[in-house]
């Protein structure tokens, strides 16, 4: 399935299907989610209505450490295998991962203040996280500084594949360290410690968030691929294009190719 | 209070809740629209090359 999609015109083509679908299953999902999180959930009996900050910063959480480890899996294959559907993948996933990881930290700020008494806290893992913030804006910056796009993915990806020792740093510091921030209660062993009647609300906005997440995936390697595309056409003319090479930064018949 | 202003007030907690709502609808929404946009911007370029160089696509 996989290596089938991983031909670009047939990744168009494919993609090009789902996205209305993902786009239109987000849409409603998300506004259950909102109605469910906002209205039909109860008050937490210690928290009171803070609670429902909980159903934007936990998902947005998960998402901001599975999107880094899909941008590590694919810097990994684009290393390995060279192949441009995995760069690509990996280069429209991070704007996505940091946007996550910020409302996250935000979100995570505006509960603590009312329950903590701060808005921040260097514990571990508040800190971890927001490690993993500047990893994804160093993944984006990193891929952008060079002239040469080739060498900039190779780069971004060693960063990205690097940066991974973070993920289980921030997942176990709330049991290695003494934090603030409290232990898992979804995903832990024994099952969920939450009550069901804000586990499933939960549950509803990590769905919509990933979903989500799938339909900006597609939406901005599409991006991309039309980018490149076009870019290969003004460079090359109409054969280079059509064989869906990429054109490279640095060539020398820029204004005299086969017209 | 009405039961809409109760539910507004979010028993005290309408200073952090609300924010928290508008950050993650600001950031992901505003997200989605720039990616919708560029999304379609490059289509158009795209479709107006090839309409140049005489492409069939």
């Amino acid at each position: 399935m996989l290596t089938r999609l991983a031909n670009p015109a047939r990744f168009m083509r494919v993609s090009g299907t789902l996205l209305p679908w993902f786009g239109g299953a987000s849409a409603v999902v998300l506004a259950l989610g909102l109605v469910w999180s906002l209205v039909i959930a109860p008050p937490d009996y210690q928290q009171g209505e803070s609670v429902r900050i909980m159903f934007v910063h936990v998902p947005a959480a998960w998402m901001a450490l599975s999107v880094y480890l899909l941008i590590a899996v694919a810097s990994g294959v684009a290393l390995v295998a060279r192949h441009p559907l995995a760069e690509i993948a990996a280069q429209a996933a991070a704007p996505v991962g940091a946007a996550f990881t910020l409302v996250c930290l935000a979100t995570g700020s505006l509960w603590g203040r009312p329950m903590w008494g701060t808005w921040w806290v260097w514990d571990a893992r508040l800190t971890s996280v927001l490690v993993l913030f500047f990893l994804y804006l160093g993944y984006i910056a990193l891929v952008n500084a060079f002239d040469d796009s080739s060498r900039g993915a190779r780069a971004g990806s060693l960063l990205a594949l690097v940066g991974v020792v973070n993920l289980p740093i921030i997942k176990f510091s709330v049991d290695w360290w003494n934090t603030l921030h409290q232990p898992a209660s979804v995903l832990r062993l024994g099952g969920p410690s939450i009550d069901k009647s804000l586990l499933l609300p939960l549950l509803v906005m990590a769905a919509g968030f990933a979903l989500l997440f799938v339909w900006l995936l597609f939406l901005r390697m599409r991006t991309a691929l039309n980018e490149r595309k076009a870019r290969a056409l003004s460079l090359y003319g109409e054969p280079a294009a059509r064989r869906g090479d990429s054109a490279p930064a640095r060539s020398p018949g820029l204004a005299t190719g086969p017209r | 209070m009405t039961a809409f202003e109760t539910w507004l007030a979010m028993g005290g907690y309408a200073a952090f809740v609300w924010p928290a709502y508008a950050v993650a609808a600001g950031v992901l929404g505003g997200l989605a629209l720039w990616s919708w946009r560029r999304h379609r911007r490059s289509g158009e370029v795209l479709a107006h090359l090839q309409g140049q160089f005489g492409a069939r696509e």
